[in-house]
């Protein structure tokens, strides 16, 4: 089988840099959407779910999507574990997309922006994914395909409960739009929790990195709007637009209060754990996220003035076991992982050091 | 506060869970959160949506009192997947499109509990909402139409059955 250009590179187009880039790593937005006469994936049968993708792969294969890029097709049943493990890794496919579809496909834009997921636990999961602040822009491009599906096929659609979805939590918008924080100095200074606590107040939830159910590891937190009903889509995303702002305020306050405040201590930890990554040979996940927010930080403050903020995303991604496992083409235990990732971490490091020189 | 579970450790994780008036409160200690895996929000294993709804959705046993007039849980099925109420409850998840107008009856609570509302306001796709808007418009005009039968003014009548015409004729072609 070919290896598709996906799992080779880190970079997607969300690991760039953004508006408010410092704080917000990444903006997403994500459409639920299910075919009229069809049972949802959850109870239709090999060949009705054959049919749900053959009905909404013709769309972008006919040119539906034209305007918007250029798009591939992938199958899901023509993955490696391995390979689809690195999509959920980049965030471009569910884990439920991954493990659990049957005639799952995704549809990927060449800049990896816009990814399509097919019966997933709904027939069509439209997602768009932005580097940095770019929530509004992200849910224009998500609009727009939208329409494209819907001039092909028609929508489970009720004029009272809206968008028809498998869960009854995305019922009516079908709308997710989250936005992917890094939040250290909220953290550092022990203001996060009360910051979360009243996040989820205004109908907004914080997840970890990798959404459910996921821990929020290298500080980094997801917000996402938990109402789907009764809200326009324009209601929901200036919702969570404006308490992104606030909280994109808060962190930088805290951030500049550490600086003022604590500057030794800031630096020592920053500098500490620059230095553990770029000598450490045992690197586990957790460490890794921990230390690799720590640099993160030190980038945005300017006290390593070596590291980008883009290394920091790729890196992010390149240590999670997926994708370090089709980096160096053979299946790791956790215990070589450990060992792979320390090593991969340092010579990114040390490239960036000595001017792109490899060593 | 000491944890309820361990009773050794400070608890750091208070939840409070209201259904239908029922209030439990939890303290537990963050070791403790862990190591149950679930239960409450913002804990180190935040539990899935879908197992707090189940919890929702299942609450026949609390409101079955009062409800008496709704059917029995067993009779609610979807005719066209098959799924009854009682497998939507246990799973939170619903089979087809169909299954919103089958469990009608008991959803707008639901949804009420996870929304804070019933009825959508976002986004409507332009075929089907074309046909929403012509069927809104037929329903007032047929009850036009039989008010001016009633007053006798048959001249107004006539053009108000040619405009329903009109806009079934439309919504036919759209289709």
């Amino acid at each position: 089988m070919t290896k598709h250009r996906f799992s080779s590179a880190a970079q997607s187009e969300w690991m760039r840099e953004g508006p408010e880039s410092d704080v917000v790593i990444s903006s997403r937005i994500r459409l639920a959407r299910n075919l009229q006469h069809q049972p949802f994936p959850l109870l239709a049968t090999t060949a009705q779910s054959d049919e749900v993708l053959e009905q909404l792969s013709a769309v972008s294969d006919k040119g539906g999507l034209d305007e918007l890029g250029t798009f591939s097709t992938i199958l899901l049943k023509d993955l490696t574990e391995l390979e689809k493990r690195v999509l959920v890794e980049k965030h471009l496919i569910s884990p439920n997309l991954a493990n659990e579809s049957r005639a799952g496909a995704v549809v990927l834009s060449e800049n990896e922006a816009i990814s399509i997921m097919i019966n997933e636990e709904d027939h069509l999961r439209i997602q768009c994914l932005h580097p940095g602040f770019q929530i509004r822009e992200a849910w224009k491009i998500a609009n727009e395909i939208d329409d494209c599906y819907e001039a092909a096929i028609e929508y489970a659609f009720d004029e009272n409960k809206g968008y028809l979805t498998t869960c009854p939590t995305n019922v009516g918008s079908g709308l997710r739009a989250s936005v992917m924080m890094h939040l250290p100095a909220l953290v550092l200074t022990q203001q996060i929790n009360r910051i979360l606590s009243a996040v989820s107040q205004v109908g907004l939830t914080v997840r970890g990195l990798y959404g459910e159910g996921s821990e929020a590891l290298g500080n980094l937190f997801q917000i996402s709007n938990q109402i789907t009903l009764g809200q326009s889509e324009e209601e929901i995303i200036d919702n969570l637009y404006g308490v992104a702002k606030q909280i994109i305020e808060h962190e930088k306050a805290a951030r500049r209060k550490l600086m003022n405040e604590s500057y030794r201590r800031l630096e020592d930890r920053i500098k500490r754990s620059y230095g553990i990554l770029s000598h450490a040979s045992i690197m586990d996940s957790k460490e890794a996220a921990q230390r690799l927010s720590d640099i993160r930080l030190g980038a945005d403050l300017g006290i390593l003035p070596q590291v980008s903020p883009r290394l920091y995303n790729e890196l992010l991604v390149m240590t999670q076991p997926g994708f370090l496992q089709v980096r160096y083409e053979e299946k790791l235990s956790p215990d070589d992982r450990d060992v792979k990732r320390a090593e991969l971490i340092r010579e990114h490091l040390n490239t960036f050091e000595h001017g792109g020189a490899s060593q | 506060m000491i944890c309820q579970e361990c009773g050794k450790r400070p608890s750091t994780l208070h939840f409070t869970k209201i259904v239908n008036g029922e209030k439990t409160e939890f303290h537990i200690c963050e070791v403790c959160a862990r190591e149950k895996g679930d239960g409450i929000p913002g804990a180190p294993n935040s539990f899935s949506i879908h197992s707090l709804l189940s919890g929702i959705l299942d609450f026949d046993a609390v409101t079955s009192k009062g409800l008496n007039s709704l059917k029995p849980q067993e009779s609610l099925r979807c005719e066209t997947c098959g799924m009854s109420y009682a497998q939507f409850s246990k799973i939170g998840r619903f089979g087809c499109s169909d299954c919103y107008d089958a469990f009608s009856e008991r959803l707008d609570p639901l949804l009420k509990r996870i929304h804070g509302n019933t009825k959508h306001s976002g986004k409507i796709p332009k075929r089907s909402g074309l046909k929403v808007q012509c069927k809104r418009q037929i329903e007032q005009l047929r009850a036009d139409l039989h008010r001016y039968i009633e007053l006798e003014e048959f001249e107004k009548a006539a053009t108000v059955r040619d405009e329903i015409r009109e806009l079934e004729r439309k919504m036919q072609q759209s289709s």
